[in-house]
């Protein structure tokens, strides 16, 4: 997948570290931490995001998906690498001409109650965007929020009100309306549905399905929630401690995921089907998420994975495009041998391979 | 202890918990009676508010009053209905024969305390252990529930384990004393998939082992589906539906139901436009007259806002609470039985 017309996004190497300390002369002197400590949230990601595309983005909690989006936007300021939008590294711009950008890339919060400032009006939140970008005032600019109030299925009579008098799912309609205020081309929508009831989590969905279509956006749905990204992406990258281990269409990663974490992962998702449940065979996998600090050596997920080898723990995987267009990280597989459970006992065909490790 | 002979552990009846806030009066469970057989797992579905949660902290009588009062109802537990206990009676069942996990892990365990302490504190109180008993017995607890190395790290503080092993850990305390009934609000909601599949599969293997009986409270009808033998499902503080969990999936007989089950996605399924049940849930001070979830309804016709709709019974253990359950159950796929 190189850069193409298609693209929108383009990710290169991204990588944020977080130093939480400790490795200085005077931790040293004390005799704590002495050892300096990195978190490694997200550790040389790439990925092309297209136009007009769902892309899903999904992962545990502390896999580093949220740093991930934020730092697209420099909401979170990557350590390394490029992302660009428009043939511009948004990652190196000056602030004054990231400013300009941010008008074409929103963002969409997972708590609706805590991202709306609860002093402003419904009005004045949805048309704080276009006071900022001056794109319009006044008249038109009241005009032009009760229209927004209306795209996104609230009364423009709510115009007045202030965030505490709506549900969660009418605030995250809210949070909506900001980010389409001023007309953006590409919205990181992270956990947008997370916080919400069932029922309500169908709106949100169908919402942001209908507002893609209508103003042609492209997403990066955020989520952890497995069934959610199924529904609402056409692409889904899994991350795992900082990286991408598998990039597929939706569909093909739900039927036929290949690394052996999506495996995991996609059964632990529970079916609302009384039959399924009953005769599911589950991969259950050992242990906790290793901490983000220190996380393994070699392939992160090699501790907890049911199909490691001694080799796993060496050397780090590279995602390779295993069948067309489905890239996997992982050393035991490779494009002749495509499925784990084939593959020889100890063998890892994806071994001595150098090269392609685009996504 | 006497044990009833339909075997039934828990018989909730007519029950009725009121809170009194500053909007009036809030039925947050109005008027619900449900059975739990020995040996099985209830589950109760709803959404923020639908009275799932209340109705189980009215079990055990640990609704805060104020603002909330158990007005009327009998809950039979094992023959005794703990609503006439005294205080100390129904001290001396909590945490010995009906144990409680809560979804939060982190604010459920007491930051200050190490784990073996808390696990202990239940022995101690309840069966009467010594220091030492409670703790081996804390020990054996803590590895019947995975938590690797259990005796080095017993005397750890919860800030010290993750989500899933502080999870772990409530479920050791819980199930220290071999209670009778567990109850399970949320367990898994605040866990990561892999780590909710976990802690769901040790539920199960513990409920085989000891046969304890599961109320399973949640809005994830993926759970419910692979955990349960009976479900309720609940909106605006009343049981809108309960069956057999096969059959409810099967054969819905509610449009509320119907609605839930069609807005979950299916992974399996091809994409299109999700099912969405429109609106928004009612509010619980002002409840109109008629049914709860008319506004939202597809099924609505005018008796439905004049007129609050009758249990109609569909099957054997099947109820739907609407005017025209056996209409949306037949449309399901079901027979209703006749009266």
């Amino acid at each position: 997948m190189s850069a193409n017309d298609s693209t929108l996004v383009s990710i290169r190497d991204l990588k944020v570290h977080f130093d939480l300390g400790g490795g200085g002369p005077l931790d040293k002197l004390f005799g704590t931490n002495t050892v300096k400590r990195v978190v490694k949230a997200v550790d040389g990601v790439s990925i092309d995001i297209h136009k007009g595309e769902t892309l899903g983005l999904v992962g545990e909690s502390g896999c580093g998906k949220s740093t991930l989006g934020r730092a697209i936007l420099r909401l979170t300021e990557p350590t390394d690498g490029q992302v660009f939008y428009n043939d511009r590294d948004l990652a190196h711009l000056s602030s004054r001409q990231l400013r300009e950008q941010r008008r074409h890339l929103q963002i969409i919060f997972q708590d609706p109650y805590a991202s709306l400032n609860p002093r402003m009006t419904v009005g004045q939140i949805a048309g704080e965007p276009l006071e900022t970008f001056r794109l319009a005032r006044g008249r038109e600019a009241e005009q032009r929020v009760q229209e927004l109030l209306e795209t996104v299925g609230l009364s423009k009579r709510f115009i007045k009100r202030y965030p505490h008098e709506f549900s969660g799912g009418q605030r995250q309609r809210i949070g909506i309306a900001r980010a389409l205020a001023v007309d953006p081309d590409f919205i990181v929508a992270d956990e947008p549905i997370s916080a919400l009831d069932v029922s309500i989590q169908a709106q949100i969905m169908n919402l942001l399905e209908r507002l893609r279509r209508e103003k042609n956006l492209t997403y990066l749905f955020i989520s952890h929630d497995l069934r959610a990204i199924r529904h609402v992406s056409d692409r889904v990258a899994v991350m795992y401690l900082g990286k991408l281990v598998e990039i597929a269409d939706a569909k093909t990663i739900y039927n036929e995921p290949l690394m052996p974490y999506t495996k995991a992962l996609i059964s632990a998702v529970p079916v609302p089907d009384p039959q399924v449940e009953a005769t599911r065979q589950r991969i259950m996998l050992e242990g906790d998420v290793p901490s983000p600090i220190n996380p393994p050596t070699g392939c992160r997920f090699h501790t907890r994975c049911p199909y490691a080898i001694e080799k796993c723990k060496e050397v780090v995987p590279q995602l390779v495009e295993i069948k067309p267009a489905h890239f996997a990280a992982c050393i035991r597989i490779s494009p002749a041998q495509p499925h784990i459970e084939d593959v020889a006992p100890g063998a890892a065909p994806g071994l001595p391979q150098t090269g392609p490790q685009e996504a | 202890m006497t044990s009833s002979s339909d075997g039934n552990l828990l018989e909730v009846k007519n029950l009725r918990t009121y809170f009194d806030t500053e909007d009036g009066v809030v039925k947050a469970v109005d008027d619900i009676s449900f059975q739990l057989k020995r040996g099985e797992t209830l589950g109760i579905v709803g959404e923020s508010g639908s009275g799932k949660s209340v109705t189980n902290l009215s079990i055990i009588r640990l609704v805060p009053d104020p603002p909330g009062k158990i007005v009327s109802g009998e809950v039979i537990f094992n023959g005794t209905d703990l609503l006439l206990l005294p205080n100390d009676a129904i001290r001396k069942i909590r945490g010995r024969r009906i144990a409680m996990i809560f979804q939060d892990p982190m604010t459920s365990l007491n930051p200050f305390m190490k784990i073996s302490k808390q696990v202990m504190e239940t022995t101690q109180l309840h069966l009467g252990h010594s220091k030492a008993q409670a703790y081996d017995h804390a020990v054996r607890m803590l590895e019947t529930v995975g938590i690797p190395d259990a005796r080095g790290r017993a005397d750890s503080y919860p800030h010290e384990f993750s989500g899933g092993m502080r999870q772990r850990v409530m479920i050791a305390m819980a199930l220290s004393c071999e209670p009778e009934l567990l109850i399970a609000d949320e367990p898994t909601t605040a866990l990561d998939v892999t780590i909710q599949a976990q802690i769901l599969e040790l539920i199960k293997k513990l409920k085989r082992e000891t046969g304890t009986s599961v109320i399973l409270i949640t809005h994830d009808l993926g759970v419910v589906a692979g955990m349960t033998d009976h479900v309720i499902v609940m909106y605006a503080g009343k049981i809108f539906e309960q069956a057999r969990t096969a059959e409810l999936f099967a054969t819905p007989g509610n449009p509320y139901t119907k609605g839930l089950l069609r807005s979950v996605p299916d992974p399996t399924d091809e994409q299109g436009k999700l099912y969405q049940i429109p609106g928004l849930p009612p509010d619980m001070a002002h409840l109109k007259p008629g049914c709860p979830f008319a506004a939202r309804c597809d099924y609505v016709q005018d008796i439905c806002r004049r007129e609050f709709p009758p249990f109609v019974k569909l099957n054997t253990d099947h109820h739907s609470l609407c005017h025209f359950a056996r209409e949306v159950y037949s449309e399901s796929g079901g027979t209703p039985v006749q009266e």
